[in-house]
């Protein structure tokens, strides 16, 4: 067993892990953060896709022991500490960009660092940033939709946030 | 899916890192970004008993130019995002930001390294046939100390390379293409989006600008997915390297790389044939496209 310390939405972790274990699994496991989803567990659907140092990631392709010391964000870390939905939650809520919502942790943690990239991209550039996140029932109109509408009130809010 | 249980060290120097290489060799396994590995690892097509994380080694991940200004360095633990985005390979060397802007997905590209990729030698990967294409080489250190090998000697079979039990890749360099007239192209034909490449190719060139600007004083092309590893399509730059980059010539240099590769029928990407006829397509395109980019102004990426 190792010991980590991994901050996870703000909160300090300590917990002894086997090396094996992967960090999608510790998150939803070991500290209960079940909003992360396993999709594939092939690196392939970005259902698992959280933030580590602001930058979004597969958790299902990396171990907990590499996030040693690290910073990582879910999408339960996403809303405001008063329970504010994050305006990219808010813009897949109204304009319907979830149908299962399976993928749709995924997709706004991908969304969120797509938008921390480029505050205001393209249709093209959102659907080749989210081209690692798969829908299974291909709701991906309704996805491009929420995220452009979630840039365009980021951007207004002037609230961008990693 | 979980791997077999392993040791893991976190080493934050080289010299620490190199040593638990040599104390575990022929069962060790280096993890950078782990994009590789780590599905491997899941799969347990690879079961090292011991895994040495070199993330937290300080001085491997950055890009900078050469002293002398001729050539780019990179860290090997260079993330592919950030060569994708860096401003310096952009206006430098912009073959690379445009092959590491192809690989895989965003979340693919913000754990990937430069350096992981090369030592994994997939022959599906982007790197090989770029660093192929530009005659870029790679430091690796060992217990033996440093040594420098050309990508053409580094790569030498699928995921086997010139690499020895215990050593680190440190650092890949690629000479800076001439400022003026100069133009590359990373092409690659995809099933679907963020799938290992049909058949790929990255391309470099050089115009001579005095001779009416067209005559081809240097050419480089390597091939993604159609042999064994990343090949060079040496006959093909031969072809084109002292003549007039006409259409004919491009295409008799498609048709060579066509030739010389050796692709294999497989049940998801298609049969050999059709592998060798992409590879061909490609080859020309990327030509005609690092072609254009070579005659505007400056000869770099447009957009």
């Amino acid at each position: 067993m190792t010991r980590i310390k991994v901050r996870v939405n703000g909160k300090e972790s300590e917990k002894d892990v086997e090396p094996r274990l992967l960090l999608v699994h510790f998150l939803r496991e070991v500290l209960g953060l079940t909003g992360t989803h396993v999709g594939c567990d092939t690196t392939n659907c970005g259902a698992c896709t959280i933030l580590l140092e602001g930058k979004s990631v597969k958790s299902c392709t990396m171990f907990a022991v590499q996030a040693d010391g690290r910073e990582v964000t879910t999408i339960e870390g996403m809303q405001s500490p008063g329970g504010e939905l994050h305006p990219i939650q808010r813009a897949f809520w109204e304009n319907h960009g979830l149908q299962c919502g399976y993928c749709t942790p995924g997709m706004v943690m991908q969304a969120a660092w797509l938008l921390s990239e480029n505050p205001d991209p393209t249709e093209r550039e959102i659907r080749l940033g989210i081209s690692g996140n798969l829908c299974r029932c291909t709701g991906y109109q309704n996805i491009v939709k929420s995220i452009q509408e979630a840039a365009k009130a980021m951007r207004t809010e002037g609230k961008a946030r990693r | 899916m979980l791997p077999r249980s392993f040791q893991y060290f976190a080493p934050t120097t080289l010299e620490e890192a190199t040593s638990l290489l040599r104390e575990h060799r022929g069962d060790v396994k280096v993890l950078a970004g782990g994009m590789s590995l780590i599905p491997l690892m899941k799969l347990r097509l690879a079961s090292p008993g011991y895994v040495v994380d070199i993330n937290r080694v300080k001085g491997l991940d950055y890009v900078e130019e050469s002293e002398d200004g001729k050539a780019l360095l990179i860290g090997s633990l260079t993330r592919h995002h950030a060569l994708e985005s860096s401003p310096l390979v952009k206006r430098r060397v912009p073959l690379l930001s445009e092959a590491a802007g192809s690989i895989g997905d965003s979340q693919v590209r913000n754990l990937g390294t430069i350096g992981g990729a090369l030592a994994h030698s997939d022959p599906s990967g982007d790197w090989g046939a770029t660093i192929l294409a530009l005659r870029g080489e790679l430091t690796v250190l060992g217990s033996g100390g440093e040594r420098r090998i050309p990508i053409d000697d580094f790569l030498l079979d699928t995921f086997t390379t010139a690499l020895d039990d215990g050593e680190l890749i440190t650092r890949v360099s690629v000479p800076i293409p001439p400022d003026k007239g100069s133009g590359g192209a990373y092409l690659k034909l995809e099933r679907k989006a963020g799938d290992f490449a049909t058949a790929g190719v990255a391309v470099q060139l050089t115009l001579d600008e005095k001779d009416e600007g067209d005559r081809c004083t240097y050419a480089g092309i390597g091939l993604t997915a159609v042999g064994p590893k990343n090949l060079r399509a040496s006959k093909a730059e031969a072809g084109l390297v002292g003549n007039r980059l006409t259409k004919e010539a491009i295409s008799e240099a498609a048709s060579a790389a066509a030739e010389e590769c050796a692709p294999t029928d497989d049940p998801l990407r298609g049969s050999a044939k059709y592998k060798r006829e992409m590879a061909g397509l490609f080859t020309r395109r990327a030509l005609e496209l690092a072609a254009a980019r070579a005659r505007k102004q400056g000869g770099r990426v447009q957009g």
